[in-house]
């Protein structure tokens, strides 16, 4: 798509004047989008295969991503951030998307009371910014202020309790869960969505054959917001490929302790910009930045054409 | 209707779970701004009381009100996202019209490229974006926050309000065509104020992602004129790591807003939801 489709768009239609008005409605929107978003991602592509030599910009090829993938410490660094991203991911889809079915599940049941307050309360998180979240997490898990000591005591886990943001071990844990804390909300508002146009004739004829609670639920509600899980689940992972913010805030750029929390947007955060005695390194950024592109484009080529295709839809 | 009663005992057991899980989702928020209202002593001692006549104490509000430009900060947080939410809805609208009012060569592949950012993000374009940024002299200036948010903003607003413009009748735009309106009258007159629901939802779908990101006030805007709010309370609480009463305040402060617009917005945006995002 280049800059001149505007005129182009017009040529289909020789026989009328030509309409102007469409290009001034399409124009602004078309040249912000491509200035600052398309050509951006394009350039940032074609510096992946560029490095500076000499103060001067080569063409190089795939050396770069052969730095990236072979380079002892940046693989070690690469791969263990790769690796963090995956748990990270797979905490969101094992914890979040089904504790939002099971809210949302909730919710949806007819003649429950208080579903506004209940809904409100918690979607609220989500619209905190990582900044705040990740503090007030800090905080509270912190063996300083002793609010989660005190938590755990309330049901005699006391001895349960550890610096859980401090340790190697659990650190990445404890930051995902963090995360599914904050965004539980949009799988919930999504699913509950999706269960509200489930039509009621359905459920009453499921209730008429007798199938009733968790079965109906399982055999007939669950087929039908498969479509919704499947979008919930790619919003999932491009958000959290694509994620930084709340590791930056809750454990600095280098993504500590010892580098358990580094997910992809830390290590091109780190790369890019530099840090400590790291310097930052444009082409280096631009690849992995490309590398994450990749991966996204790979997730969602995967859901476009392979799952949604697949999904049986029903439509009432 | 024939709907076998629920159980009272299932019903509670509902309840039960429902009231525990919005226990876990409001109590970080609550415990900080209750505890940003006492003396410190009083926060390590019974983080979990209430504030009461011998522990209140604004010692941190007075702290970050005089060390911060907290003011300012929001200031530009404001301006940054009432101009892109502007622009987004006004060139978003723009260009959703004449997608779904035209047929014209190369409009569904003007759909498709326009909706690409709702999957990739507009972050790992970052490289490029601050050399084109530091080129146009635009580093430090809220005007490049603002046209990275408005190209951020579009392609998801295009989606939706495509979506809704394809619903208002054409008898109606086809009437004001005979009585002479301009294209761009139609527009701005009969099918602006019939999407203006679907405007309010895409408003505040766009709001919050600008409000609470970091990423590009980071890169683009660190300087201290052009700072965010939360980029703002990231560095100054980053400085106070140790003034617990200044960190408190300052969480609170930064939620106060986001909360006030969610109180006023939580309607539209769960209908804006629940009606157009799964279908």
């Amino acid at each position: 798509m280049s800059d001149t489709s505007s005129p182009h768009d017009a040529i289909g239609t020789a026989r009328r004047p030509i309409r102007w008005h469409i290009a001034v409605f399409l124009m602004p929107a078309f040249v912000i989008y491509s200035a600052i978003m398309i050509l951006p991602l394009i350039e940032t592509l074609r510096l992946s295969l560029y490095n500076t030599v000499d103060g001067q910009s080569i063409f190089v090829g795939l050396s770069n991503f052969k730095t990236l993938f072979g380079d002892e410490r940046w693989a070690a660094s690469f791969w263990n951030a790769l690796r963090n991203n995956l748990v990270f991911f797979v905490i969101h889809m094992l914890v979040q998307n089904p504790i939002g079915v099971a809210l949302a599940a909730m919710l949806s049941l007819p003649r429950l009371r208080f579903v506004t307050f209940y809904r409100t309360a918690i979607f609220m998180p989500t619209l905190l910014s990582f900044v705040i979240v990740g503090f007030i997490w800090k905080l509270i898990l912190s063996p300083l202020w002793g609010v989660a000591p005190w938590m755990l005591d309330l049901v005699g886990l006391k001895s349960l309790f550890g610096p859980w943001l401090g340790q190697p071990g659990s650190a990445l844990i404890a930051v995902s869960l963090i995360s599914v804390w904050q965004y539980v909300g949009i799988p919930m508002i999504l699913i509950y969505a999706a269960l509200l146009n489930i039509p009621d004739e359905v459920i009453e004829a499921a209730e008429c054959d007798g199938i009733t609670g968790w079965s109906q639920f399982w055999k007939i509600k669950l087929p039908l917001i498969l479509p919704a899980i499947g979008i919930i689940s790619i919003l999932t992972f491009v958000g959290n490929f694509n994620a930084f913010d709340l590791v930056y805030t809750v454990q600095g750029a280098l993504a500590g302790p010892d580098g358990s929390t580094d997910i992809l947007g830390t290590l091109l955060y780190r790369t890019f910009f530099g840090f400590q005695l790291q310097l930052g390194d444009r082409s280096m950024g631009a690849t992995i930045a490309t590398v994450m592109f990749l991966i996204i484009l790979a997730g969602v080529s995967f859901y476009l054409f392979a799952i949604q295709r697949r999904m049986r839809r029903y439509q009432f | 209707m024939a709907k076998p009663t629920h159980s009272p005992l299932r019903t509670g057991l509902v309840h039960l779970a429902l009231v525990a899980y919005t226990l876990i989702s409001l109590f970080p928020v609550v415990l900080t701004i209750i505890n940003s209202f006492k003396t410190k002593n009083a926060i390590f001692r019974e983080p979990m009381a209430l504030p009461g006549p011998s522990s209140f104490s604004m010692i941190g509000y007075e702290t970050v009100l005089k060390q911060g430009d907290f003011l300012g900060y929001f200031q530009n947080s404001f301006i940054v996202t009432l101009v892109s939410i502007v622009l987004v809805l006004l060139f978003g609208a723009m260009a959703a019209f004449s997608l779904s009012e035209y047929r014209f060569r190369g409009n569904t592949m003007l759909g498709l490229y326009l909706a690409i950012g709702i999957m990739i993000p507009i972050r790992l374009g970052t490289v490029a974006i601050l050399q084109g940024m530091v080129a146009a002299g635009l580093v430090n200036t809220l005007t490049a926050l603002i046209l990275v948010y408005t190209a951020q903003g579009l392609p998801l607003a295009i989606f939706i309000l495509s979506e809704f413009m394809r619903t208002v009748s054409d008898d109606l735009k086809n009437a004001g065509r005979i009585d002479g309106l301009s294209e761009y009258a139609i527009f701005f007159r009969l099918v602006l104020p019939l999407v203006r629901p679907a405007m309010a939802t895409v408003a505040v779908f766009t709001m919050i992602p600008i409000w609470n990101d970091l990423w590009f006030p980071l890169i683009l805007a660190p300087g201290e004129a052009t700072k965010t709010v939360t980029l703002g309370s990231q560095m100054f609480i980053g400085q106070f790591v140790t003034n617990w009463n200044a960190v408190l305040a300052a969480l609170s402060l930064a939620i106060f807003p986001v909360l006030i617009l969610y109180v006023i917005f939580s309607r539209q945006l769960i209908r804006g939801i629940t009606a157009g995002a799964v279908k």
